[in-house]
């Protein structure tokens, strides 16, 4: 186990990029703490397998340098670098059953009979497939298959880092979750260091401790789920995450506020001094409530979906979502509009511009 | 509810015509003549299974179907494995994949004949291109009018020159179909290059090598063409293969009993090891 620094790394799959919109990764630098559990978040193309595949060493990154425990592993073979990992679809070994399956990682390194029985025995009782061992991997489910590729990454014991590749994407919606829980509980028992990759937000707010959000091949935030959901670094970021996403709403600044539709919006703190295009209020659906007096808004739409009320309003241009818990009013009908102000915060050209209050620490 | 109805018969009639003429009554045709005596005239005598008798305990026959199982043993012995190796050293992508599939594809594209009479001048011993090679040359006595085991050479090089691009073709058709994590994983796994081959290759082309090693089994296994115009059967008789041997007894010694009753067995023997082969190939699918 190992802790891994990415130092200015950048990645063009060109011969010879030109622009910054050649590189799939711009520039990123990262450290990975010996033993957490990390979720690379983005969408489709952002750049995440990308990264993946450079840290497992499928792929040697154009600039930039990959350090294991401060010992630079750039230019080794994946084999060298003693990691593990999953893939998007399960690859198994048809031929072998599913004990051969387990000890092929360990029997390609010459680890002698007795110590692979054990690992391999120790792996299957945690994996729950200890009953299924001697069965063809061939004739498995597509779950219990990604699970003996999932054992296959944690069956050695000197692994220094182990990735999932939207591991669960062939897996049917009711095992996702079993799955989900089953790979959290592994981290706790094994403390490998685990890197996730996905576009599932719930799949990565649910394994990792630290979230890693990434777009267009940039890193845009590093937090805790609590950190990303509640004081998003980037309006990508609040928009991603959460359903619905952050309220993105185009505004004015004047004299230290900010002006939507008019009207001052209360935010959180004072407005960072700076120079923008762009100006957006973001807020948050959960902290949007409906109220006597405020933005006057029109009722567009709404959901009730279960746990709470999903009202869609309409204020002049802009949409604004509400969550609520009660009292749902009906769609044409007029209503006020109320920030929470400790939740409301400013975006210049995408990134937070208001330094946090007292009331957010 | 399901409602019968018949009316599809009408629609593979078609068909069943067209199976009936091409092929059922050509073979029943041949059954009938197994069991007869003819002399022409169009009188039949009863034979009963005589024929099948004197095929089968002939050492004419015999011998004409050890050397068949030999030709198609080290056909295939060669081909497959030969075949494996060039799909594996074949690029996977880029500007040589469509140069590589057209070349292996010529020799498939050349008429039978026309193989068998290109070899037989290349390897002529004063003129052929090889043979004048060989003997002037190098001077190797290499005459396969003259000596059997030159031309048991020569008919299976050019079997394998013109057959071996079946197995690489469809051998690399399911080499390309393996998803790249297989071979990330198996790096991962440091595996080596042989447990790559052994448990990612050869398991994934097992089914188009199953295809394949039927269809060199039959093809080579009811080879006519070929070693007919570059050897004739000779010297003596040691290319006689099973078809020319049939086709001697029928049109050369207009024998139609015997050579009908031949025809058949010869037919039993391939559809059997055929049958054989792909059962046991596919049993483990099956379960």
């Amino acid at each position: 186990m190992a802790k891994i620094t990415l130092s200015k790394l950048r990645h063009s799959y060109y011969p010879d990029p030109q622009g910054p919109e050649d590189y799939a990764l711009k520039m990123i630098d990262l450290d990975w703490t010996d033993g957490g559990a990390y979720a690379l978040l983005g969408p489709s193309g952002c750049g995440k397998s990308t990264l993946l595949n450079i840290i497992s060493g499928l792929l040697v990154p154009s600039e930039g340098r990959i350090l294991f425990d401060d010992r630079d592993v750039t230019e080794l073979a994946p084999t060298q670098r003693n990691i593990a990992q999953v893939f998007q679809f399960p690859v198994i070994y048809d031929t072998m059953s599913v004990r051969d399956n387990l000890a092929f990682p360990l029997r390609n390194r010459g680890v002698d009979e007795a110590t692979v029985a054990r690992r391999v025995a120790e792996i299957a009782e945690m994996l729950e497939v200890t009953d299924i061992l001697d069965r063809k991997a061939a004739a498995l489910s597509p779950d219990n298959k990604q699970k003996v590729s999932m054992g296959r990454g944690l069956v050695r014991e000197d692994v220094n880092v182990v990735m999932f590749d939207e591991p669960l994407t062939v897996i049917d919606p009711h095992l996702k979750w079993k799955l989900r829980s089953k790979l959290k509980e592994l981290h706790q028992r094994v403390r490998a260091t685990m890197i996730y990759v996905t576009h599932d937000q719930t799949e990565a707010l649910t394994f990792a401790d630290q979230v890693v959000v990434m777009q267009d091949g940039e890193i845009v935030q590093i937090g805790t789920p609590v950190d990303l959901f509640e004081r998003p670094a980037h309006t990508f970021v609040g928009h991603f995450i959460g359903s619905p996403g952050m309220n993105i709403l185009p505004c004015e600044t004047r004299d230290g506020a900010a002006l939507f539709q008019g009207q001052q919006i209360p935010l959180e703190g004072d407005i960072v001094p700076g120079e923008g295009k762009r100006t957006e209020i973001g807020v948050r659906p959960e902290f949007v409530s409906l109220a006597e007096s405020g933005v006057e808004a029109v009722v567009r739409k709404v959901s009730d979906v279960g746990r709470h009320i999903v009202v869609e309003t309409q204020v002049g241009e802009d949409r604004v979502a509400a969550i609520i818990k009660e009292n749902a009013p009906e769609t044409g009908e007029t209503v006020h509009l109320n920030f929470r102000p400790d939740r409301t915060r400013l975006y210049r050209d995408g990134w937070l511009a208001t330094t946090a209050g007292e009331a957010a620490q | 509810m399901k409602t019968e109805n018949q009316r599809a018969w009408f629609l593979v009639l078609p068909v069943l015509v067209l199976v009936a003429f091409n092929a059922l009554i050509p073979m029943m045709t041949v059954v009938n003549y197994s069991v007869q005596e003819t002399f022409g005239d169009n009188l039949f005598f009863w034979q009963g299974l005589d024929w099948y008798e004197q095929i089968l305990t002939s050492e004419r026959f015999h011998a004409a179907l050890g050397r068949q199982f030999l030709f198609t043993g080290l056909i295939l012995v060669i081909e497959v494995p030969l075949g494996i190796a060039i799909a594996l050293s074949m690029p996977r992508q880029g500007f040589w994949v469509p140069v590589c599939l057209v070349l292996m594809a010529l020799p498939m594209l050349i008429p039978w004949n026309v193989v068998g009479a290109m070899w037989n001048i290349f390897t002529l011993p004063d003129i052929g291109l090889l043979g004048y090679f060989l003997n002037h040359t190098l001077g190797i006595n290499y005459d396969m009018t003259q000596d059997p085991l030159a031309a048991w050479i020569t008919i299976v090089t050019m079997d394998v020159w013109h057959w071996t691009s079946l197995v690489v073709l469809l051998a690399y058709a399911g080499l390309v179909s393996i998803p790249d994590a297989y071979y990330q994983a198996a790096k991962i796994d440091g595996a080596s290059n042989w447990a790559v081959f052994r448990f990612i290759q050869l398991p994934k082309m097992k089914t188009v090598l199953t295809i394949a090693i039927l269809l060199r089994f039959m093809d080579s296994f009811n080879i006519y063409t070929e070693p007919f115009v570059l050897t004739g059967g000779g010297p003596g008789n040691s290319t006689t293969l099973l078809s020319i041997d049939l086709v001697k007894m029928a049109l050369g010694q207009f024998d139609l009993g015997p050579a009908a009753a031949m025809s058949l067995i010869y037919f039993a023997i391939t559809l059997g090891v055929s049958w054989l082969f792909y059962t046991l190939m596919t049993k483990d699918d099956l379960n």
